[in-house]
């Protein structure tokens, strides 16, 4: 960190474009301190128009503008930029710096990083000596079943759904049957008539879901033995007539 | 080195994992926590002056007969000792958060890391290197987690006060004090 007041260098990167090696970012959090070092930035006072600027730039090139922390972040980053122009009224009033929550939680992630340095260390060190019969849990064993909640689930569907480019989303409106409607006009038409083509069952302008309770009928009153379903060669109409039970029914 | 030593040593030798006074009481019931520590500030020093390519350590709370680190590189080269587990930076991040602010939940994790950590606390449950501790009394009664010995046993401290105090960490949550 450099000390306070010193000059921020003019950037290397606008001038010959974003040249970004892919690195791994652990959050937003992580590349915008990425890019306050790489900037040699004071972190308590932060240029947020030009980071803002960047911020937005390198996660369109790593592709991660379509990850929703990103865009948090990248949405913070404009909003402090809109307040920091907002005019100021002199020395009258105590002025709430827009940029404190931001550089308290870099300062914050900063320490966690640096402990995670710490960690890491510690763990190399204890790599060193073995146990006699020090045995970690096999990282080989097969994942545990997966267990989704709900949420989870719909969380999933959210981010995958904010993926897609131009999503298509078909609301499915539930359309009851009426199996007993369409049972009792059989009916009564095997009462008027020995025979009739299973189309005249379907009346004048038959909906999808005409079609089907006329059909969910038919075969069960089929099963029941009221009436026989024949047809007399492929492709002609399927005939209707008065079954064996029709007659004790 | 009496038979109590000798004791210890063999129960340190059997055990797959640090032994604590507690669990060494059950060895002896007539041996208090203080004869146990001169059991193994006795054994630590055999194995200090007797030039031996072991030590006594003092990790996760307890005592442990660890090879020493010079022979690390002949001992991995062979490959026949187990390999301790890697963690990736983002595990790194959330066993520090948990570590410092323990008990803590996720909502308190993923507020300062930045990202959603769900897989990575589940990763880590399964590891074994944190543990649900309780719930908050908070909206939705979340989750807490702590760090389990296994989190001391893997970065080779002896106690959680073995972590840099925040105090201690170049990075500081205050600004510089204004120069004039």
């Amino acid at each position: 960190m450099t000390a306070p007041g010193t000059p921020a260098p003019a950037s290397a990167l606008e001038e010959a474009g974003f040249v970004v090696t892919l690195e791994r970012f652990s959050g937003p959090l992580d590349l915008l301190l990425h890019l306050i070092r790489r900037e040699e930035i004071d972190i308590w006072d932060i240029p947020v128009a030009r980071i803002a600027d960047q911020f937005l730039a390198v996660i369109h090139v790593l592709g991660l503008d379509e990850a929703a922390e990103y865009l948090e972040m990248a949405a913070r980053l404009l909003r402090i930029k809109a307040q920091m122009l907002l005019p100021r009224r002199g020395d009258e009033e105590p002025w709430e710096d827009p940029r404190h929550e931001l550089v308290r939680r870099l300062l914050e992630y900063q320490q966690i990083r640096e402990v995670v340095d710490w960690m890491a260390r510690a763990a190399r060190l204890r790599a060193e000596r073995h146990a006699r019969g020090w045995v970690p849990p096999a990282p080989e064993t097969p994942p545990p079943p997966l267990v989704y909640d709900i949420e989870e689930l719909l969380e999933s569907i959210e981010r995958v759904l904010a993926m897609m480019p131009d999503p298509i989303i078909y609301r499915v409106l539930p359309r009851p049957l009426d199996i007993e409607g369409a049972t009792q006009r059989a009916l009564d038409l095997l009462a008027e008539r020995a025979a009739f083509p299973w189309r005249d069952l379907l009346g004048g302008a038959p909906t999808v879901a005409d079609v089907l309770s006329s059909l969910v009928a038919l075969l069960e009153l089929a099963r029941r033995g009221l009436l026989l379903l024949a047809q007399e060669r492929p492709f002609t109409p399927v005939m209707i007539t008065r079954g064996p039970s029709y007659e004790t029914a | 080195m009496d038979h109590r030593t000798r004791l210890l040593e063999a129960a340190l030798f059997a055990a797959p994992r640090p032994l604590t006074l507690d669990e060494l009481g059950v060895l002896d019931p007539d041996a208090t926590d203080a004869d146990w520590r001169k059991a193994i500030e006795e054994l630590r020093e055999h194995y200090e002056t007797g030039a031996h390519g072991v030590e006594l350590v003092e990790i996760a709370e307890g005592y442990q007969i660890l090879t020493r680190p010079i022979f690390a590189e002949a001992i991995e080269r062979a490959a026949f000792a187990q390999r301790p587990m890697k963690l990736s930076g983002a595990a790194l991040e959330v066993l520090a958060i948990i570590a410092y602010r323990q008990p803590v939940g996720r909502a308190e994790v993923e507020e300062i890391r930045g990202v959603s950590s769900g897989g990575v606390l589940k990763l880590l449950q399964e590891r074994g290197l944190i543990e649900v501790t309780g719930r908050s009394e908070g909206l939705g009664r979340p989750l807490l987690y702590a760090t389990t010995p296994l989190f001391l046993e893997h970065l080779g401290l002896g106690a959680l006060s073995d972590l840099p105090r925040t105090d201690e960490l170049a990075v500081a949550l205050r600004p510089p004090q204004a120069e004039p």
